[in-house]
């Protein structure tokens, strides 16, 4: 299995290379699960169509409000750093995406999944499952309390650690915008190691996958805030032209 | 007021997702007992034709008659309500399978088809295709997105109806069949 030297060369060698990409390479041979899994061949231009056009709608019959706290799901509390996150789901002409679904899984504080393909000898926390949805408001926000996920090992190669992150699952108005990517915390020593986020080339678009630290957000003797505002690829819809009927 | 903002980077949906984002009948649009129930289903292979087992798909389409539903119900379904919506995750032989009905032409003349997103670990972001179904001649010869493909390229989107009467979709991340996978106009700003 190859250390962590190799991994970082071969990040440094492609981003030596590499210009303005702000979306993750598809290719990334630092991250060895991506070689047999990418396609060959360029991705093929299509206008979309009506389904393409219309995401699927959810509501409260969908979702009730409680998922969003994934601190009061197992009849006790985690063990664990208590946290809100919070946020804005934005298109990308800046509109909010209202009342839409978005869906978190996350490691617990020991950085271990409850998911059964996960053995690493770190303790499963009774309290805890680490899966929570909610509705974004009126304004495109969405918030959940949580406890702060633990980095956890991988096989990509010898020595490999992920840095600590939740997963966020996200719809806009049209299905062309669906997405599935994961948010990470402010200055996490990892960042530089892991070819999951140094897939993404440019510097300034991987910054976008990392929360705020805002105290605003934290709660006296409770729970610390971060916020994390997430943009989806621009709707197709016709924009309505302010006092048209 | 358009301000033109970058997306957020994807990432790949992870090893992981199995206990949150599956949930009870994702995959039945409609219940297996409807009268018009159809399977669309299928394998998802690698590169050297290993099946995937850890990829997890998701479908958008119309209904019969052409129209695309707009209606909550998905994740709690009740049997009662089409919503144009499911997810299946790919299990340990790389095979999935949705319970729907077939989705009609959205316009006259128009070819039918599913819209299809796939994940997987490995997968760094999000990929979109479309399964067509088959049989429509006429409208098939007439699409925009088939036309502008050579026939083998254009195969690889088509389903295939088999003698049970469902339609199989493989999907390929690479090799001589490859899945073509799409991008669309507001992907790259």
């Amino acid at each position: 299995m190859d250390g962590q030297d190799t991994i970082s060369n071969e990040i440094a060698q492609i981003h030596g290379t590499a210009r303005g990409e702000t979306q993750p390479r598809l290719d990334f041979p630092p991250y060895r699960s991506s070689l047999l899994r990418h396609p060959t061949k360029a991705l093929h231009l299509a206008a979309p169509e009506e389904c393409e056009l219309m995401a699927p709608v959810f509501g409260y019959s969908d979702v009730n409000p409680v998922e969003a706290d994934l601190t009061i799901q197992n009849g006790g509390d985690p063990i664990g750093e208590r946290i809100t996150v919070r946020g804005r789901l934005l298109d990308g002409d800046g509109h909010p995406v209202r009342h839409q679904l978005v869906e978190i899984w996350q490691a617990n504080a020991a950085g271990r999944y409850i998911h059964k393909r996960d053995q690493h000898p770190a303790p499963v926390d009774p309290h805890f499952t680490g899966a929570g949805r909610c509705l974004t408001g009126e304004d495109g926000s969405y918030a959940f309390t949580t406890i702060r996920p633990g980095p956890y090992p991988w096989r990509n190669h010898r020595n490999a650690w992920r840095p600590a992150h939740i997963h966020f699952s996200l719809f806009g108005t049209d299905f062309t915008q669906r997405m599935i990517t994961q948010m990470y915390f402010p200055a996490d020593p990892l960042f530089g190691l892991d070819p999951i986020y140094q897939a993404i080339t440019d510097h300034e678009a991987r910054d976008r996958l990392v929360a705020a630290y805002d105290h605003d957000l934290s709660s006296p003797e409770w729970s610390l805030g971060y916020r994390w505002d997430i943009v989806l690829t621009g709707s197709h819809a016709t924009p309505v032209e302010p006092g048209a009927s | 007021m358009n301000e033109n903002l970058t997306a957020t980077p994807g990432q790949t949906i992870g090893p992981f997702y199995g206990y949150a984002l599956p949930y009870e009948r994702d995959h039945e649009l409609v219940p297996p007992t409807h009268p018009q129930a159809v399977r669309l289903h299928g394998t998802v292979y690698d590169g050297p034709g290993t099946p995937v087992p850890d990829a997890l798909l998701e479908i958008r389409q119309a209904d019969r008659s052409g129209v695309v539903p707009v209606i909550e119900g998905s994740l709690r379904r009740d049997g009662t309500v089409f919503t144009g919506w499911g997810r299946c995750a790919t299990d340990p032989g790389g095979r999935y399978s949705f319970t729907t009905v077939e989705p009609g032409p959205a316009r006259e003349g128009a070819a039918a088809f599913f819209a299809v997103t796939i994940f997987a670990r490995g997968l760094l972001n999000r990929l979109f295709t479309r399964a067509y179904v088959p049989g429509d001649t006429e409208g098939l010869a007439a699409d925009a997105l088939l036309s502008g493909l050579d026939d083998e390229r254009r195969r690889s989107l088509l389903a295939v109806r088999e003698a049970d009467g469902s339609l199989r979709f493989d999907i390929r991340f690479q090799g001589d069949r490859e899945t073509v996978f799409l991008t669309f106009p507001r992907h790259e700003e």
